[in-house]
C-alpha cells in the first residue's frame, strides 16, 4: 500500500473564457520514506502538481491521498520549502522556525520543549550561529537552510521541496544537496522534490518522475535509481548505473520531449 | 628559492600590519574634533543651509515691511510686540490668556483622540477592503469620493449631530485623516506576497494569527505611509476647525487675534503650528521606520 498517492489529477486554469489544461491524468504512488524527484521542462506544471499535493492549489479532477486519507487543504503534515525561501523578513531566523513550532506543537509541547525543538532543527541545518539574524542579513544558501529547518520542524509526513536550490551557485548547491541527503538518511522523511537539474535528480532520488511538456502535461516515464546509500558525488561520477540513469533522464528531456518555446 | 621569498614576504607583511595597528591607535587618540569630524560636518551640512536661507528671507521681509504704514508687520515689529509669546510658551495669566505652548497642547490632545480613533478604524476598514474583493468593489469608489471632501465641509454636519464643539472638532479630524489610512492599508494588504499567504496556509494560521503575524507586519510600510499622511491632514483640520468652534486651541487663538487686530501674534502662532506639524510628521515617520525595520523583503 502506498503512503502518498496522487490519483488521476487534472488541473485546468480558467481565466475569463480561456481555459488551459495544465495537468492531465497524473498518477503517482510514493512509498513511505522514499525520496522522489519530479523533473521536467520549465512551465510544464511541476509547481502546480506540488502545490496540489500541498493543498495550496485544488485539483480540477482527481485527488491526493496521504496515509489513506484524502487531503485537499494545506497543512503542516505536508511542509513546503519554497523556491524563493519565503521566510518572513520581519522575523529573525529563530522566530521564523519558532513560529512554525509554536503553531504545530502548541498543545503537544511546553514552552521550553518548543524552544529546544526550534534549536534542534536549526542545529540540523547548522544555522544556530545566525539564529538572531534577519533573513536579509544572511546568504541565499543560509535562507534555504532555514526554510528547510522550518519545514522539518513541523515533523511533516511528506516534505515538499519546490526547486529549493534553483537560485544558488553550484558549490552552495552541492553542499546543500549533501545536507539534504544526510537529513533524509537520519530522519527518513518521505520527500517529494522538484528540480530541473539532472545530476541533482539522480544523486538524491530513489525514483525520478519525468514530466512531459505542457499543456496537458503528465508523467511520461518514471525511473528507479537503485544506487546504494550513502551516496558520494565523486565516486558516483564514474559509476555505470549512475551514468545510465543520467543518460536515460537526459534522453527523455532532450530527445523525446525537448523544450518547446511556449506557443 | 621561491619558498624563501614567500616567507620573507610574510614576515614583512606582519610587520607592516603591526605598523598600521599602531597608526590606528594614534588615530584613536586624535583630538575630539578630528574623531567626530564627519559627524560634525554632517550636522552643519544639515543645519547651516536652512539657517542661511531663513536669515535671507527674514532680511527681505524686513526690508519689504520696514515702512510703519505697511499692511503686515516686519520681523522686528513682531519681535517687539509678541516676544512674550515666543519666550514664554507656558505662562498662565487667566482662563483665556495662556501661553501658545498650552494652546498647541490642547489642540494636540484633540488630534490625539481623533487621529487615534481614525488609525484604529482606518486600519480595520483597510484590512477588510484589502482582503475582500467585494468589499473593495463596493467601498473603494465611495472612499475615493469622500476623501476629496475638504475637512471644514464636515463641520456643519458634525455640529448638527453632536451639538457640541469639542466632539465636533474631534469628528472632523477623524473623518479627515481616516481616508489615506484606509486606502494605504488596503493597498498594503492586497500586496501581501502570495508566498507569505502560502506559509500561513501550510501552518494553518487562523484569522487572528494571520492578522497579527502576517498581515500587519507585511502591510506595515503601507500603513505607516497612510498614518503619516493622516497625521498631517489632522493637523491641517484641527487648526481650521478650532477657528470656527472656539475653545483654547491654537486655531481659535488665531481667530481671536485677527478679531482684535494682533497681527504679530498671528505670525508667531503660524510658526508654532508649522513647527508642531513638522515634528508630528517626523515622529510618525520615525515610529514607522523603527516598526518596519527589516520588513522589506530581500
Ligand atoms: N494561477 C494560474 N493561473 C493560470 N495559469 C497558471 C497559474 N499557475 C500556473 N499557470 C500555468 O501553468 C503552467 C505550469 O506552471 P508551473 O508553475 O506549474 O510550471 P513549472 O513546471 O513549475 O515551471 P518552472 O520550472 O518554471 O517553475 C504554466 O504554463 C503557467 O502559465
Ligand atoms: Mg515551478
Amino acid at each position: 500500500m502506498s503512503y502518498l498517492r496522487i490519483d488521476h489529477v487534472d488541473k485546468v486554469f480558467t481565466s475569463g473564457a480561456r481555459a488551459t489544461r495544465v495537468l492531465e491524468a497524473v498518477d503517482l504512488s510514493v512509498e513511505k520514506g522514499r525520496f522522489v524527484t519530479i523533473i521536467g521542462h520549465s512551465g510544464c506544471g511541476k509547481s502546480t502538481l506540488l502545490n496540489i499535493v500541498a493543498g495550496l492549489v485544488s485539483a480540477s479532477a482527481g485527488g491526493v491521498v496521504l496515509e489513506n486519507r484524502q487531503v485537499d487543504t494545506p497543512g503542516p503534515d505536508r511542509a513546503v520549502v519554497f523556491q524563493n525561501h519565503s521566510l518572513l523578513p520581519w522575523l529573525t531566523v529563530y522566530d521564523n522556525v519558532r513560529l512554525a513550532v509554536d503553531k504545530v506543537f502548541s498543545r503537544k509541547k511546553s514552552r521550553a520543549e518548543r524552544h529546544d525543538w526550534t534549536m534542534r532543527n536549526l542545529e540540523l541545518v547548522q544555522m544556530t550561529h545566525a539564529k538572531d539574524k534577519r533573513p536579509s542579513e544572511i546568504s541565499g544558501g543560509m535562507k534555504q537552510r532555514v526554510g528547510i529547518a522550518r519545514a522539518l520542524a513541523m515533523e511533516p509526513k511528506v516534505l515538499l521541496l519546490d526547486e529549493p536550490f534553483g537560485a544558488l551557485d553550484a558549490l552552495t548547491r552541492a553542499h546543500l544537496q549533501d545536507q539534504v541527503m544526510a537529513l533524509h538518511r537520519t530522519l527518513g522523511n518521505t520527500v517529494m522534490m522538484i528540480t530541473h537539474d539532472v545530476d541533482e535528480a539522480v544523486l538524491l532520488s530513489d525514483r525520478i518522475v519525468m514530466m512531459t511538456n505542457g499543456p496537458c502535461a503528465t508523467i511520461g516515464e518514471t525511473l528507479d535509481v537503485a544506487l546504494p546509500r550513502p551516496r558520494d558525488r565523486v565516486t558516483l561520477s564514474t559509476d555505470p548505473h549512475y551514468l545510465e540513469c543520467r543518460r536515460r533522464v537526459l534522453q527523455f528531456l532532450y530527445e523525446r520531449h525537448h523544450y518547446v518555446e511556449a506557443a | 628559492m621561491t619558498m624563501q621569498i614567500t616567507k620573507d614576504d610574510l614576515v614583512d607583511a606582519t610587520q607592516a600590519d603591526d605598523r598600521s595597528i599602531d597608526e590606528l591607535y594614534a588615530r584613536r587618540r586624535a583630538p575630539l574634533i578630528e574623531r567626530h569630524g564627519a559627524r560634525i560636518r554632517a550636522f552643519f551640512a544639515a543645519v547651516l543651509p536652512p539657517m542661511i536661507v531663513l536669515t535671507i528671507l527674514l532680511g527681505i521681509w524686513q526690508l519689504l515691511c520696514i515702512k510703519p504704514t505697511s499692511a503686515l508687520p516686519s520681523p522686528s515689529r513682531i519681535w517687539s510686540e509678541a516676544n512674550d509669546l515666543i519666550l514664554h510658551p507656558f505662562f498662565i495669566a487667566g482662563p483665556q490668556d495662556i501661553g501658545l505652548g498650552w494652546r498647541v497642547l490642547t489642540s494636540l490632545q484633540r488630534v490625539a483622540i481623533g487621529f487615534g480613533l481614525a488609525s484604529g478604524a482606518g486600519v480595520l476598514l483597510g484590512v477588510i477592503v484589502g482582503q475582500s474583493r467585494w468589499a473593495m468593489r463596493g467601498l473603494d469608489p465611495l472612499f475615493q469620493v469622500l476623501r476629496t471632501v475638504p475637512p471644514l465641509a464636515w463641520l456643519p454636519i458634525s455640529l448638527a449631530a453632536f451639538r457640541d464643539s469639542h466632539p465636533s472638532a474631534i469628528f472632523v479630524i477623524f473623518i479627515t485623516s481616516i481616508w489615506p489610512i484606509i486606502i494605504n492599508t488596503a493597498v498594503g494588504v492586497r500586496n501581501i506576497p502570495q508566498d507569505y499567504r502560502n506559509v500561513a496556509a501550510v501552518l494553518r494560521l487562523n484569522h487572528l494569527e494571520f492578522f497579527w503575524k502576517i498581515m500587519i507586519p507585511s502591510a506595515a510600510p503601507y500603513i505607516f505611509t497612510g498614518l503619516r499622511i493622516g497625521v498631517g491632514l489632522s493637523w491641517l483640520a484641527i487648526v481650521a476647525a478650532e477657528m470656527l468652534t472656539g475653545g483654547v486651541g491654537i486655531g481659535f487663538f488665531i481667530w481671536d487675534a485677527w478679531n482684535s487686530s494682533r497681527l504679530s501674534d498671528i505670525f508667531v502662532a503660524l510658526a508654532y503650528i508649522g513647527v508642531t506639524g513638522f515634528v508630528l510628521d517626523r515622529i510618525v515617520a520615525a515610529i514607522g521606520a523603527f516598526a518596519t525595520r527589516g520588513a522589506q523583503a530581500s
